[in-house]
């Protein structure tokens, strides 16, 4: 299934072969950084009911680096939905207007809501704790890179595994491949949701979960770290329980594999100690600057023209 | 029709309508929940609970005068009563036997239990959908959430 018209609603909708596909086309816009006007004739929508910046700001880049127009909002606030508008009725304005619509809300399922209602291709750009399947399509593609394969690696995926969408999506993505196997580092209020554990089983992929990153950290090459976010808790005192019990400080990383890589999806706050950054171990920085790439190889592909 | 029960609370064959039988003792109301009848309707409906029966040892029947249930609705009763036959009559007869099957997706009769799932947000006026994930033990999976429901958790999450 090519991608042309298509939606974008979660990682698991795709094939190794499609990733395989738009990895190609990824690493020609990496290689090849200039304005393009292939889609000199669209229009994006960036509906962001949700705040982001990275996403955005790397979905707006990669659209005007294609040449297409870019309208769209960043909050509900000011949006006729404050006013009481439904989605549908918005999902259908932006419809009108423009030619794809890249949608991020905080309620899951809200995109393939989206996807029903427009005829436009829709992208999930993170519906609530759900799917993120762009930033899963990057954080592989930056795996690619740096290792030149993503099978048979062995992978922690480390943080929020319950409300964290980032998280969720990568494990999804990986599934798609053949890792060696998936530890799922989290303390336990905030293990992975029953069914991204059922997909796992489903799709015959070797997982452990582990409560501590030091158990593991000497048999992992692919340290996936991610936030733990206080506005998915419901209550705020078992957020304050949980947040320092997951920092990666060199001295954890210096016990792992020498060609150990750290990736975390973006913004961290103080889940990786600053003397990290600078280490051969953060990959994070330029897994960021992949997002422009891929998603540039995602928009012209849905479009339907190749560079 | 003859249901041939040996019971002292007898009720008279219908007409036209649907018979339920085979409901697992105790989930007749469930039932009933599931098609939407309140007895507002104004339809003649029989509730008996707790009937001996030879297959179940207990069981529930439902007989409905006047309508007709489609499959769609068969299929979801299924969800809770997976022993129930049902029959369809005409005139005093048995016009057609619906065998209950769960369908794959199940649109609609149930709720999300995940608050911020889209479905919950009234305003859109969305219908549910549920796959069926595994049939044994039955597990159901939100098409829009992707959240999980067991069995047990079903009954509860059943709308009007
Ligand atoms: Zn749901």
């Amino acid at each position: 299934m090519g991608f042309q018209g298509r939606d974008v609603i979660s990682i698991l909708d795709f094939t190794r072969n499609d990733l395989e596909e738009l990895f190609e086309v990824a690493d020609y816009y990496l290689r090849n950084r200039r304005a393009y006007t292939l889609l000199q004739d669209y229009v994006v929508a960036l509906a962001f009911f949700e705040p982001s910046t990275r996403t955005r700001l790397s979905f707006e880049t990669a659209a005007k680096l294609l040449g297409a127009k870019v309208i769209g909002f960043t909050s509900e606030e000011g949006t006729s939905i404050a006013k009481g508008e439904s989605l549908a009725d918005t999902i259908r304005m932006l419809d009108a207007y423009a030619d794809i619509i890249v949608i991020r809300h905080r309620y899951e399922g809200t995109a393939l809501f989206a996807a029903e209602i427009a005829e436009d291709p829709v992208i999930n750009a993170g519906d609530g704790k759900q799917h993120h399947p762009t930033q899963a399509m990057l954080d592989l593609y930056t795996v690619r890179r740096l290792f030149g394969t993503i099978d048979g690696l062995t992978y922690a995926v480390v943080g929020d595994l319950r409300y964290g969408r980032a998280a969720s999506s990568f494990i999804y993505g990986l599934t798609l491949f053949k890792p060696r196997k998936i530890y799922l580092v989290s303390p336990p209020l905030l293990r992975a949701r029953p069914e991204v554990l059922e997909t796992l089983r489903e799709r015959g992929v070797k997982f452990e979960e582990a409560s501590r990153v030091d158990d593991v950290i000497e048999d992992v090459d692919v340290l996936y770290v991610t936030r733990i976010q206080k506005e998915r808790f419901p209550d705020p005192i078992e957020y304050e329980r949980v947040k320092g019990s997951y920092r990666i400080t060199l001295k954890l990383l210096e016990k792992g594999k020498r060609e150990l890589k750290v990736l975390h999806p973006l913004p961290k706050v103080d889940e990786i100690e600053p003397a990290v950054d600078s280490s051969r171990y953060a990959a994070y920085f330029t897994q960021a600057s992949f997002g422009v790439p891929v998603r540039m190889a995602l928009l012209s592909l849905i479009a339907g023209v190749r560079p | 029709m003859n249901l041939g029960e040996p019971s002292s609370l007898t009720v008279s064959k219908i007409r036209n309508g649907t018979v339920i039988d085979h409901i697992p003792a105790g989930k007749a109301l469930l039932v009933l929940r599931i098609l939407g009848i309140t007895g507002r309707e104004g339809l003649r409906t029989a509730v008996l609970m707790n009937v001996e029966s030879k297959k179940l040892g207990r069981k529930d029947i439902i007989k409905i005068e006047g309508r007709e249930l489609t499959s769609d609705e068969v299929n979801v009763i299924a969800l809770v009563a997976p022993s129930a036959t049902i029959n369809i009559i005409r005139n005093y007869t048995v016009y057609k036997k619906l065998k209950v099957t769960i369908p794959q997706e199940i649109r609609g009769f149930i709720r999300c239990p995940n608050p911020t799932c889209i479905t919950n947000r009234r305003r859109e006026g969305l219908v549910t959908r549920f796959r069926v994930v595994k049939r044994e033990p039955l597990t159901l999976q939100c098409v829009y959430c992707g959240t999980m429901i067991t069995q047990e958790e079903l009954e509860d999450l059943i709308s009007m």
